[in-house]
């Protein structure tokens, strides 16, 4: 375990090296740990109104001014953070896991199989991912696992394929016909030796989906079919702001700041990741 | 005979393709004697690699076996299951492929990748690792210890290979297939490779098949060679009476082509003329017939491959008035 331990290390330091990458990686880092931490830091209560103080521009008390029922912006910002990476986290990792799996059986295993998945995937991605949203929002209502299951069913089939296209390249690869040589059963020849070379991909991949979740989750909130009010989202903030934008801009820029610097800090972590972790790249260093 | 280790009895293998069945291998026949070294010979698109993946059963989807059995130690592996066929690979029989760039994982450490192709032992983390330390020091490998951290692609290829070399042999194999594991070296390291191949051979006694076209390596490694035209076997023998006194034209004109053999300077190197025909369709008759300089008219029959004397065997009509049937 300590092996891959100083494995990881070797790719911060690498990502941290890359100028974009360690930007990438502070603006990820306290966007972490502003979630992680969103509870202490918060200076007023994100769903506590105060009618006395609503819309009011940046003070030192409201950093971002307030809301039209006199919540503090700023706490809003920091707690939509936290459920900004409750979506964006369960869903990446659960639609590359699933993604990955289906996507290396899809590769290795027999043709009907392979076309029968792929007829999954593409019908999955036919669907527009706003209507397909609706339509389950239609059916179980608005919540935060629904947004979660959305996205997950909507990304799967990127990961599937990437992981598909992968595997394929993979199986007649010379090291994997001597792995075969060497005994080595299907499980094995999966787990063992394909999984750590489609794994990497996959993530920088996942890294540079996070933002596209983010955006999709604010998105789903903008047209109310997000997370419900009172529940502070970066989404539901900009939507707030849009029907004040004459009154104060500042909730815009409340909602949209984040999102902005959340995708592009995910999306340098991911770009640096990709030249990290490619093995092909890694030997040029 | 049962010092026998692998016999192959007239064996033939098809291709399926788009434009008819094309005959790789034509009845070939041919047997390893325990802890022997025995080459095969043959220009490319012979049927060397055709051979190598039948034996070890690894073929593309394609390939039909019209007849003939690979004996392995008297049990014949076409007819294995194929779980059983897996338990031989890597433990029995194992193999060394050409290219030493290419036959390591390239994300896991080669400690890794060695302790993991020793998943049928029962031996702790530890042992395992003692163990894949021990066999790349037997191929010469400095340090062992420290570089089983390392990745294939901080070693160079001669290193490669011999790392595939040991990984080949940590299991002790009674057989081991050697296809082609120099032809992507340098002429030094393939010295090296071959005087490691040797001093191991002994070490763990284990019968070697080494495929080459390089006919020196063949005369300097092998006790017994044997030379493939086109899918078939033209002649098998001992190295010295092969390379002494070649019984087939199709041989002669490989040894008057070698390089190793020219002795004066020619600004044109000796080619054989003519072109392999088309496996797919083939031609009647002796298949080197139409390349061949001495061809009769009783070339428009197929040879026998006939025993000339003990351990030396050709086929080819000349030599029918010596051949002792």
């Amino acid at each position: 375990m300590a092996k891959s331990r100083s494995e990881l290390g070797q790719i911060i330091t690498g990502v941290a090296r890359d100028p974009l990458g360690l930007m990438g990686l502070i603006i990820v880092g306290t966007i972490v740990f502003c979630a992680i931490f969103a509870y202490w830091i918060v200076p007023f209560d994100p769903v506590g109104m105060n009618i006395k103080s609503r819309l009011q521009g940046p003070s030192w008390t409201h950093l971002l001014g307030t809301d039209q029922l006199g919540r503090d912006t700023f706490s809003r910002v920091i707690a939509g953070g936290q459920v900004a990476l409750q979506v964006a986290l369960p869903a990446v990792f659960g639609a590359m896991a699933i993604g990955l799996t289906l996507g290396m059986i899809a590769g290795y295993g027999p043709k009907w199989l392979d076309n029968l998945l792929m007829l999954l995937f593409d019908t999955i991605r036919s669907f527009p991912t706003v209507m397909f949203a609706l339509a389950v929002v239609a059916l179980v209502g608005p919540s935060l696992q629904t947004v979660v299951f959305v996205v997950m069913a909507t990304s799967i089939p990127t990961y599937g394929r990437v992981a598909r296209t992968q595997t394929l390249t993979l199986r007649n690869s010379e090291f994997i016909l001597a792995e075969r040589s060497m005994g080595a059963s299907m499980t094995r020849i999966l787990g063992v030796h394909m999984l750590p070379n489609i794994v990497g991909v996959l993530a920088v991949l996942a890294a540079m989906d996070i933002p596209t979740v983010i955006a999709l989750e604010a998105g789903l909130s903008f047209l109310g079919l997000g997370v419900k009010p009172p529940t502070p989202s970066w989404g539901a903030l900009l939507k707030d702001g849009y029907s004040l934008i004459r009154q104060t801009p500042w909730l815009v820029v409340g909602g949209g700041l984040p999102i902005i610097l959340a995708t592009l800090g995910f999306t340098f972590l991911g770009e640096s990741l990709r030249d990290v972790v490619d093995p092909k790249l890694r030997k040029q260093r | 005979m049962t010092d026998t280790l692998l016999e192959i009895d007239r064996l033939s293998v098809d291709y399926e393709t788009a434009r008819g069945d094309l005959k790789a291998l034509r009845d070939i026949s041919f047997d390893i004697r325990k802890g022997e070294i025995v080459g095969i010979v043959g220009e490319s698109g012979c049927g060397k690699s055709t051979l190598i993946s039948s034996i070890l059963r690894l073929t593309a989807p394609n390939t039909r076996f019209r007849q003939g059995e690979v004996r392995f130690k008297g049990q014949d592996l076409l007819q294995l299951p194929e779980r059983k066929m897996r338990d031989l690979r890597g433990a029995d029989i194992s193999i060394v492929f050409q290219d030493p760039m290419q036959t390591h994982n390239p994300v896991l450490s080669i400690g890794q990748q060695m302790l993991d192709i020793q998943h049928r032992s029962k031996a702790s983390k530890a042992e395992k690792r003692a163990r894949a330390a021990q066999m790349l020091g037997a191929v010469g490998i400095p340090d062992p210890e420290a570089r089983l951290d390392q990745f294939p692609h901080e070693f160079s290829g001669g290193m490669r290979q011999r790392i595939a070399i040991a990984m080949a042999l940590m299991s002790e194999p009674d057989l081991l297939i050697a296809d082609e594991p120099t032809t992507a070296l340098d002429a030094t390291l393939e010295v090296q490779i071959i005087e490691r191949l040797q001093e191991l051979q002994q070490e763990f006694n284990c019968a070697i098949l080494f495929i080459s076209h390089h006919l020196g390596v063949i005369a300097e490694l092998c006790d017994r060679v044997v030379v493939m035209y086109a899918g078939a076997v033209v002649e098998s023998g001992e190295v010295r009476e092969i390379f002494h006194d070649p019984k087939h034209p199709y041989t002669r004109r490989l040894i008057d082509c070698d390089p190793g053999h020219i002795k004066e300077r020619a600004r044109v190197l000796p080619t054989i003329p003519g072109e392999v025909p088309d496996l797919a369709n083939l031609p009647g008759g002796c298949i080197f017939r139409d390349r061949c300089d001495l061809a009769t008219a009783r070339c428009v029959e197929v040879p026998p491959l006939a025993k000339l004397k003990e351990g030396h065997h050709a086929a080819c009509w000349l030599n029918h008035k010596e051949a002792a049937e």
